[in-house]
């Protein structure tokens, strides 16, 4: 295994109790160029694990905390007289960092949803006629409570399809909770965390996610799942074409993470739950379908080839 | 599966599609109450209102088999079946329950295409039934697939066609052929019109209204010009003051011909027209089928011709005819009916005194038709009781029977004895196939007088009238605004030219699929190579290249299916999965090469280093990017090692 990669992955294990499949699930998103979508219950370590994803990885941090009378301006930011110079200035919003955390995106109303989630696809911003870069790497982390507690408004479909991951944390198991109530304070671990690469190491290695080989007989197998999803009768849509590329890109990263130079439809696999998860809706039950149990259905019904 | 609206529309349309060509021949009634069921179903579907209750329905059917027993006072035969078929296949739309009445309604209208064939075997219909057919397969599909798009549907049944089409070729060539139409039913009454046995005045220009083909000929070398082109028919002896009969030979000898020359060869496609007499050029002297040489040179078929008959004759074109006609046949051909016609009969006496020959008299008559202005028609006035007195002096407007029938009259008035000829002359020549058509217009009478020196002479009144007629058929003797079917006019080359091609498709269409009978399979496997051909053995190799070629399909069907098994390393890594599949470990479809080692080195533990090893190089091999150079056989080496 490249060992920075070992590094950030043993470090914030230390920090996230019982969750290393949803770090390196986290990382490969992060590798792969991608945005996480964390949906789960408050309190379980949501802001935790973006925290210290970000302090292990030298990375700016910013968390911004939705509400429903969020504007878009409080998120990229606005311009200002200034009264000495006598001309406006653009004060940054908190979106201009590295990594962000935007914390329960779905009680935002739409307008602020669409600023951010815009942001996250251009890697831009335009305010007031002036588009400005975003930092580079620009990774956003949004959690989302699940969408049948009150006052909240479900991120639509064609969004949801933004991210590149969805998650879910869930309970830590007894010993993983023995240690986390046994232990030091979390915030002050996360405040000691060191940073264990630099941002053009970073950089470098989503580079060499892109060159993972991907043979054709595990494009055949993509095909495979995606012609699946189209065909049966269990799924309201099939995944789309984008689906098929956010499969590959987070497999690539998936398989980068494990050490190797090629895919093997294990990474598949690994990734599939948490990509398309949240792009599936069950036939049956359209209100409580379980996306992972999809996921798990349809790994289940597509042989390898 | 469901009875879902879609479905039902399909069926609709099937049961529609087989029956529209059968509304020509049905009782009006039974068409109306079919189109009313089957408006009456669409309905119901699209309404969402609920099938008639069972004792209506019963009530329905009673009363139209009830209906159809009074029509057709039986319920046997092929009419009725084909009718009750149809009225019961829309019936049957009205009772759908269950998906056991969907198949039941497609194989019934699979049926009811076939039915079809009794009426009408041409192109258009065959066409028209393969589209209906295909039709019917989406349906089916759609009863399989259920919510299939239509347009893959359509595209699932035409594969389905198809792959049909090597099936259906191999069994049509091969299946054993019995005698006689593949179509016919021995008691078929065809409708169709022809030369009668009788003529009486009018019977020829009615049938010049047709333009429904009467046979097709290929000369084999030497081609007769056109003057010459006589189609020989039946011959008509007996008159009885109206209309001429063929009457009873009075002898069965042979007759002979002498100083015969100029022989012209060639094959006629006769269509059936339900008549033993087959048509020969004068004068027949070979013909390739059993038939009979009656003794006025009539070719008669032993039965009468109800399916498209082939046939080969040699004809002479040059010839003294019967030299020595016995007495009693001379007789009946100078025997008239006793008080008709005394004008006429006055003028033949008056010529028979005038001329020194027969001959003579034959070319007075011929003059006094030419000089005394007579006219060719296609609608002659109406003739009354002496009916060739009428002719001949007051309305001289008349079709071929009436310039040939009063001539012979007064041949045999003036007592030479002569007889009326009816057939063909002349034909259109297709030059695209190669080949004479004959069409009911071409149809003609002339007449044959008994020479002492040159035995029965044939005598053409009709030429001597409108001499184009002869020379170039019907339409160029006749006005330009006399009534002649479509066909029978002159044309624009385009059109002349697509009707040319059409019905050179339509002659290779009957020699080769419907007249493909015994022989011409004999033939035609003779050729490919075929000896001592026998039903049973053809039913041997039709059974055989029907499973080959199912065979043959499977393989390719199966090779799609596990194209990508012919890959070399998945092929051992699967050798070895199934190694442990014996030893009781299966891979499931969906289990990765890593994943099954691990579960593999979980539950043996002692296979760990093997099986992950072996996972490893699989997964570089299938999956990793630089080939390695002996990588698959090292993994070759390491499966056959492999062991348990």
């Amino acid at each position: 295994m490249s060992h920075p990669l070992h590094a950030v992955i043993t470090q914030t294990e230390q920090v996230i109790l019982g969750k290393p499949r949803q770090i390196r699930l986290a990382l490969t998103c992060l590798l792969a160029r991608g945005h996480l979508l964390i949906e789960d219950l408050p309190g379980v370590g949501k802001t935790m694990l973006a925290h210290a994803l970000a302090r292990t990885l030298g990375l700016q941090f910013q968390r911004i905390q939705f509400t429903s009378d969020m504007l878009p301006a409080d998120i990229l930011g606005v311009s200002i007289y200034q009264r000495d110079s006598g001309e406006f200035r653009f004060h940054a919003g908190p979106i201009f960092a590295q990594m962000i955390l935007a914390d329960e995106v779905n009680r935002a109303t739409p307008k602020t949803q669409s600023a951010l989630l815009e942001a996250m696809e251009e890697h831009q911003v335009t305010s007031e006629g002036e588009t400005r870069p975003l930092p580079v790497p620009f990774f956003v982390i949004a959690t989302q409570n699940p969408t049948n507690q009150i006052g909240t408004f479900p991120l639509p479909e064609s969004q949801l399809d933004r991210f590149l991951m969805r998650i879910q944390l869930g309970y830590p198991d007894a010993q993983a909770e023995r240690g986390l109530l046994a232990g030091v304070e979390r915030r002050d671990l996360i405040a000691k965390l060191a940073p264990q690469m630099e941002t053009a190491e970073l950089m470098d290695l989503q580079q060499q996610v892109r060159q993972v080989f991907v043979s054709p007989a595990l494009l055949d197998y993509v095909q495979s799942i995606l012609r699946h999803t189209r065909e049966s009768a269990r799924f309201v849509h099939g995944l789309s074409p984008r689906a098929g590329l956010s499969l590959l890109a987070a497999a690539r990263a998936w398989a980068l993470l494990d050490g190797r130079n090629a895919v093997i439809p294990e990474d598949i696999q690994a990734v599939l739950p948490g990509v398309a998860s949240h792009r599936l809706q069950s036939v049956q039950d359209v209100q409580t379908s379980d996306g992972d149990k999809l996921a798990r259905e349809l790994i289940e019904a597509v042989a390898i080839p | 599966m469901k009875l879902t609206a879609p479905l039902i529309y399909g069926l609709i349309a099937c049961i529609l599609l087989v029956s529209a060509p059968h509304a020509e021949h049905l009782p009006l009634w039974v068409s109306a109450i079919c189109s009313a069921l089957l408006a009456w179903r669409a309905y119901l579907t699209w309404s969402g209102n609920p099938l008639p209750p069972r004792w209506l329905l019963l009530v329905v059917t009673l009363a139209c088999v009830l209906a159809i027993a009074a029509t057709f006072r039986t319920l046997f035969g092929r009419e009725v079946g084909v009718t009750l078929l149809i009225l019961l296949a829309s019936l049957k739309l009205l009772e759908m329950r269950a998906v056991r009445d969907v198949t039941v309604l497609i194989y019934l209208s699979c049926f009811v295409i076939i039915t079809n064939f009794f009426y009408s075997q041409s192109i258009p219909t065959a066409l028209f039934m393969l589209l209906t057919l295909l039709v019917i397969m989406a349906t089916w599909v759609h009863m399989q697939t259920g919510d299939l798009a239509f347009r893959p549907r359509l595209r699932i049944a035409g594969i389905l066609l198809l792959q049909a089409i090597p099936l259906s070729l191999v069994i049509f060539v091969l299946f054993p052929r019995v005698q006689g139409p593949l179509w016919g039913m021995p008691q078929d009454a065809y409708a169709s019109s022809g030369l009668s046995d009788s003529m009486a005045p009018g019977s020829l220009s009615r049938l010049s209204l047709s333009d429904a083909v009467a046979f097709r000929v290929v000369f084999n070398g030497r081609e007769p010009t056109r003057e010459q082109l006589y189609w020989r028919g039946p011959v008509l002896w007996d008159f009885d003051g109206t209309s001429w009969k063929r009457g009873r030979n009075a002898t069965l000898q042979r007759p002979v011909l002498t100083d015969a020359t100029a022989p012209v060869d060639y094959t006629v496609t006769l269509e059936p027209h339900n008549k033993p007499w087959l048509f020969v050029l004068d004068m027949p002297a070979k013909i390739s089928i059993p038939a009979d040489l009656a003794p006025d040179f009539q070719v008669l078929n032993r039965t009468p011709v109800n399916a498209r008959t082939r046939y080969s004759a040699t004809s002479l074109l040059s010839y003294r005819a019967n030299l020595g006609e016995p007495p009693q046949q001379l007789q009946r051909a100078l025997a008239l009916p006793q008080g008709y016609n005394p004008q006429a009969r006055k003028l033949a006496a008056e010529w028979r005194t005038r001329s020194d020959s027969d001959m003579a008299l034959v070319q007075t008559a011929l003059g006094y038709f030419n000089r005394n202005g007579f006219e060719y028609t296609l609608e002659p006035p109406l003739l009354g009781t002496n009916s060739v007195d009428d002719f001949i002096f007051t309305t001289k407007k008349g079709f071929c029977e009436h310039y040939a029938g009063s001539f012979v009259f007064l041949m045999r008035a003036a007592g030479l004895p002569a007889r009326v000829v009816t057939g063909y002359q002349g034909g259109e020549y297709n030059d695209l196939g190669g080949y004479y058509i004959l069409r009911q217009y071409d149809a003609h009478a002339w007449a044959e007088v008994w020479l002492r020196d040159r035995g029965w002479v044939r005598i053409d009144p009709t030429a001597a009238i409108a001499p184009a007629r002869i020379q170039s058929g019907l339409n160029a003797a006749l006005p330009d605004n006399a009534t002649l079917p479509f066909l029978a006019r002159t044309q624009s080359p385009l059109l002349l030219k697509l009707r040319f091609n059409l019905d050179a498709l339509t002659n290779q269409w009957n020699q080769w699929v419907l007249g493909y009978n015994t022989e011409r399979q004999f033939a035609f496997l003779t050729r490919l190579g075929m000896e001592d051909i026998t039903w049973k053995k053809l039913a041997v190799d039709m059974l055989s290249g029907v499973a080959l070629l199912v065979g043959i399909f499977t393989l390719l069907m199966l090779r799609r299916l596990s194209v990508r098994q012919a890959d070399a390393v998945q092929a051992l890594w699967l050798k070895a999965c199934r190694k442990l599949e014996k030893a009781g470990l299966p891979r499931a479809p969906h289990e990765g090469a890593t994943d099954y080692a691990a579960r593999i080195a979980a539950a043996r533990p002692e296979l760990t280093e093997e099986i992950y090893d072996l996972a490893a190089r699989y997964a570089s091999l299938r999956y990793g990017g630089e080939a390695e150079k002996d990588g698959l056989a090292a993994f070759r080496n390491a499966v056959r090692a492999f062991k348990l």
